[in-house]
């Protein structure tokens, strides 16, 4: 748990020597219990107090990154049970099992299909991250298989050390997660991790033992740790989840890992896997393993992930740029409105669903929405007739009809000195009469 | 040793609202979603299917026209196959009387009613079209002329609660209370309702939300914020079960439409709509929501087997939609 400065300050020297910037100790004990200070400024601390203090102030759930290039998934250090509390930090890594009795080919075949699995949306690439293999007589030639034929990362899952060994060597810089470190193997376990310098995964038999193996796993030298409780049923993974996040915030340190969940291991129906995924990624798992990654599955799952990942404590904006909609050309109308995410994802919603081709021009607006942006200063004529103007849609149209909010209408005498030449029609109020004016509007 | 679960320390619960002739009860629950270690669940989340008052085949996606093959222009059939499909609870969605549509009147909306009613015994959601004088139209004149039936009238907004809420509490109805994704506006049109007299077995809360992937996280997290009010700060004005209606906003997007072949990334596009509907689901159950309205059948399958294997525990069943690989 974290300390308070006058805990902290009761660590520190006394001297008031000034070394470390502050005035006093108890002032940079006060800028440390508020993050604004690192330790390692204060040149007199003693061993013992360092070692207090580091412990206090390590965060309650250990972060920590799994595999290597544009997969790399940093997983753990979250702070907090509900997102509007502060926000959710690490999105939950998706993953696909694959057993090493496939052959190479089918392997190569699946991550191959599997790297395809990319979504660009609002300038974000989404895509799902990692490959657990699983077996033992071929993990090291199934590894390397995922590797050689695309850019995943690996998790590798065998109880056989040597099978664990011989893959961790094969995947040597690509830092696969291994294990699990069972009640049986985590010393060998934790050995193999310690030289390759990889993160390690533990499968307890309950979520009782837990602490017993994350202590031995610790007690070994081991940080980075993943836990899986061994839940196997739909309300034990949902409650073993909770129950660690619960405990780790509540600064139990045997706890204070990231989890990795096998709805795979729970049912063999890729539907129900899916739905308990969407509950996971929702409630704190670290990496869900699912028996396939297929976009049917994977694109709403990524989807949910980049909602409930979304920092609420910023009002999340949207690029300034020319969108277009459902295959604009020369003739489709155009639209302008604010950079507010909401507001751009209601109204390309419900642009998507006229099914009319347009072009939707997003203006810098501060992250406002229309009528705040207006009534702020950011949303004005000439403001907007200039973006227009810069935007570079002239060049993409025909015509010269544009379409702005019906909540900034008063902006249109404006904007028309602004754009001399254009045609500035209001739209609609609310963004769900946009389909049926969209459809009765013709361009001039 | 054994590990202990830390728990929380509830100290409000969602009050209990009985809907349909039948009185199907919602809500009731001492402890936030699905923690069964911590709380009394008396009933489990209910789900609702969509009908619409005219046939929508030409503006819903393939995946949907096809479920309801045959009965998507006949609101007493279509109500029927809900029911089969195992809808706890059905929306009849007064779509024609849309002004900005075909306008139909006060009397179409009591026939289609009539209709539906007729035809099943799950009690059913009358729901206008988000228009606060039209919706008075129709709603008002639907609470006169199925009098004690206690039909769920919605939506009511903060502009037309007083005409619909009167409505209600006359001829003895239950109100869905929308408010605009926002913990406070749903609070103060509780305070409302209540203060015109409704009693709280009568009040169904929905909050609103963004779709997948369409800012659905505001929603999200609105529903958590007054899911937490309810149960851990005792705020009495927001301890109503809540609805919500995010099926229409995910089988609007375009993924939910697109065929298979125009992007093989996307997957099977039966199964894919599927799955945003049940991912959604799942996400706004845990986040406090008591009934799910939603309008695929293989949805109401994989989402009532997770709320069964969530409360109750127990391996999955057998039977489940599969979903097809997509290879490409």
């Amino acid at each position: 748990m974290a300390l308070t400065g006058i805990q902290i300050f009761k660590m520190l020297p006394g001297t008031n020597c000034k070394k470390c910037g502050a005035a006093t100790c108890l002032a940079f004990a006060m800028n440390l219990a508020s993050g604004k200070a690192e330790l390692d400024a204060c040149p007199d601390v003693s061993a013992e107090s360092r070692e207090k203090l580091s412990a206090a102030s390590a965060p309650p759930i250990r972060p920590l990154i799994i595999g290597y290039g544009p997969t790399a998934t940093k997983i753990g250090g979250e702070t907090v049970l509900f997102r509007h509390e502060k926000t959710f930090y690490n999105p939950t890594g998706i993953a696909a099992l694959i057993n090493d009795s496939e052959s190479d080919a089918d392997i190569a075949a699946k991550v191959k299909r599997f790297q395809k699995l990319q979504y660009l949306r609002v300038g974000l690439n989404l895509r799902p991250e990692l490959v657990v293999v699983k077996g033992g007589a071929r993990l090291a030639e199934a590894a390397k298989a995922v590797v050689d034929n695309s850019d995943l990362s690996v998790i590798l899952y065998s109880e056989d050390v040597a099978a664990l060994k011989k893959a961790t060597d094969a995947l040597a810089g690509k830092n696969p997660l291994i294990g699990p470190a069972t009640k049986a193997n985590a010393a060998d376990v934790a050995a193999l991790a310690k030289e390759a310098k990889v993160p390690v995964w533990l499968k307890a038999v309950n979520i009782d033992e837990v602490a017993e193996l994350t202590k031995t796993l610790t007690a070994a030298g081991i940080k980075d740790i993943v836990i899986d409780s061994g839940a196997r049923t739909v309300k034990d993974a949902f409650t073993d989840s909770l129950g660690i996040r619960r405990a780790a915030l509540g600064g139990n340190r045997d706890y204070g890992f990231p989890t990795i969940a096998f709805p795979v291991e729970i049912t063999d129906n890729l539907a129900m896997q899916t739905a308990v995924a969407a509950a996971l990624i929702a409630k704190y798992a670290g990496v869900v393993v699912l028996s396939d990654l297929d976009g049917a599955s994977v694109f709403p799952l990524l989807l949910e992930r980049l909602n409930i990942f979304t920092d609420p404590q910023r009002p999340m904006t949207v690029v300034q740029d020319i969108y277009p909609i459902n295959n604009p050309d020369e003739n489709s109308p155009v639209l302008v409105t604010t950079n507010f995410s909401l507001t751009y994802f209601i109204v390309s919603g419900e642009v998507e669903g006229s099914r009319v081709p347009s072009w939707l021009l997003i203006k810098d607006s501060e992250g406002l929405s229309v009528m705040t942006a207006w009534a702020a200063g950011k949303f004005s004529g000439d403001d907007v007739g200039m973006y227009v103007k810069k935007s570079g849609i002239a060049d993409k149209i025909k015509h010269k009809s544009i379409i702005i909010p019906g909540y900034a209408a008063a902006i249109l005498g404006d904007m028309e000195e602004e754009l001399q030449g254009w045609k500035v029609a209001i739209g609609p109020r609310e963004a769900a009469h946009l389909p049926k004016f969209l459809k009765e509007f013709k361009v001039s | 040793m054994a590990f202990q679960i830390p728990t929380v320390k509830y100290s409000g619960k969602i009050n209990q609202v009985p809907v349909g002739a039948k009185k199907v009860l919602l809500g009731g629950q001492t402890a936030y979603n699905f923690h069964t270690f911590e709380g009394e669940f008396p009933n489990k989340p209910k789900i609702a299917l969509d009908v619409w008052d005219y046939d929508p085949k030409d503006e819903w996606p393939a995946a949907l026209v096809e479920a309801f093959q045959g009965v998507t222009g006949d609101p007493a059939a279509w109500a029927k196959k809900c029911v089969e499909y195992g809808a706890d609870i059905v929306v009849l969605h007064l779509k024609s009387s849309d002004p900005n549509a075909q306008n139909t009147g006060a009397a179409e909306a009591i026939a289609n009613v009539q209709k539906v009613l007729d035809a099943v015994d799950v009690p059913v959601i009358v729901f206008g079209v988000d228009n606060k004088d039209k919706d008075v139209e129709t709603l008002a004149a639907i609470a006169e002329k199925f009098a004690g039936k206690n039909l769920v009238l919605g939506p009511v907004t903060d502009k037309n609660y007083k005409q619909i809420g009167a409505q209600a509490l006359a001829y003895g109805h239950t109100v869905i209370a929308r408010s605009p994704i926002d913990v406070n506006l749903a609070k103060q049109l509780n305070i409302l309702l209540t203060g015109l007299g409704l009693p709280l077995d009568k009040i169904i809360v929905d909050p609103t939300t963004g779709g997948l992937g369409y800012g659905m996280e505001y929603g999200y997290s609105v529903m958590e914020r007054i899911q937490m009010a309810a149960l851990v700060q005792q705020d009495d004005n927001l301890q109503q079960p809540m609805i919500s209606f995010f099926g229409e906003d995910v089988w609007k997007t375009k993924e939910a439409s697109l065929p298979t072949a125009e992007n093989p990334q996307l997957g099977d596009a039966q199964c894919r709509g599927v799955l945003m509907e049940v991912t959604e689901a799942v996400a706004v159950l845990h986040a406090g929501i008591s009934v799910i309205s939603m309008r695929h059948p293989a949805s109401v399958k994989i989402v009532r087997e997770y709320i069964d294997k969530v409360t109750d525990g127990g391996a999955v069943s057998g039977g489940l939609p599969e979903v097809p690989i997509t290879k490409f």
